[in-house]
């Protein structure tokens, strides 16, 4: 799945700091400020990333609670693909009134430093930033009731301490949209 | 590919008669009128017409009749679709 020079499971994370469509700039919490991290890359119109979205919203509220932190990134490239500019990314984030930052990675850095690929494409950190799992949030996009249960049962190991018994799958989706 | 062989062959149609085109530029993506992957056309006809999508290289997205979005079009469209072509050819 990965060559030596990709992020891989028990490295840690690269940076990552990035606007939200309302300006705001995020970054990964410091290490040991949260009991683990989901960054995951998604897009305004794919159709695996629109028919995982409200699953794993679902875990972010649900883990929320639990000090759980969820970024969402888009990283295609909004002059050929206007779905996802700046201006769409925010007026989707108003609409659906998600309780986490959708964060637009312009450049495509963050993609490439993470080795993202497709939409959706999920990474779980540990506390102190290591990856933990990475892949699909479940078996099939088209079944709601799978509920997203890589990334849940990912998330109950690293919330226990313990490792993922499952901490890689393949990716599922669009692959990102590159700039020529 | 292989669920669309799978209706063919049960329509009683031959499952090797699939023609696969890549759309490879934005440019071979307007003038073919192609609003994404996968695009079923039958007899020239797409068996989800597109309203308003804009075209271009990019994913598909398709609503099945339960109203979930997918990436595939609903296995119950291509067997419509390929029913009605037979029924045009009768």
């Amino acid at each position: 799945m990965s060559d030596d020079s990709e992020f891989s499971i028990g490295d840690q994370a690269p940076p990552l700091e990035l606007s939200d469509t309302e300006g705001s700039t995020h970054a990964l919490p410091g290490p040991g400020e949260a009991p683990a991290t989901i960054v995951i890359w998604t897009c305004n119109h794919c159709p695996y990333a629109l028919a995982w979205h409200d699953r794993l919203i679902d875990v972010a509220n649900e883990y929320g609670g639990r000090g759980v932190r969820t970024l969402k990134v888009n990283s295609n490239d909004a002059e050929r693909y206007p779905a996802d500019s700046p201006e769409a990314m925010r007026e989707r984030h108003r609409a659906e009134a998600w309780p986490v930052p959708y964060l637009h990675d312009a450049e495509q850095d963050v993609a490439r430093a993470w080795g993202a690929r497709t939409t959706p494409d999920v990474f779980l950190l540990d506390s102190e930033l290591r990856l933990a799992y990475r892949g699909a949030p479940d078996a099939d996009h088209q079944r709601p009731e799978l509920e997203a249960g890589y990334l849940r049962a990912a998330l109950d190991a690293v919330l226990s301490g313990e490792e993922p018994a499952r901490a890689e799958t393949e990716p599922v989706g669009c692959s990102i949209k590159w700039r020529p | 590919m292989s669920d669309l062989r799978s209706e063919m062959d049960a329509a009683g149609l031959d499952p090797g008669a699939v023609a696969l085109r890549e759309v490879e530029t934005d440019a071979d993506a307007e003038s073919e009128r192609f609003v994404g992957s996968p695009t079923i056309r039958i007899a020239g006809r797409d068996i989800q017409p597109p309203a308003e999508e804009a075209t271009g290289l990019t994913c598909r997205v398709y609503r099945l009749r339960d109203g979930r979005i997918s990436a595939l079009p609903d296995p119950a469209d291509v067997r419509e679709a390929l029913e009605r072509e037979i029924g045009g050819k009768a």
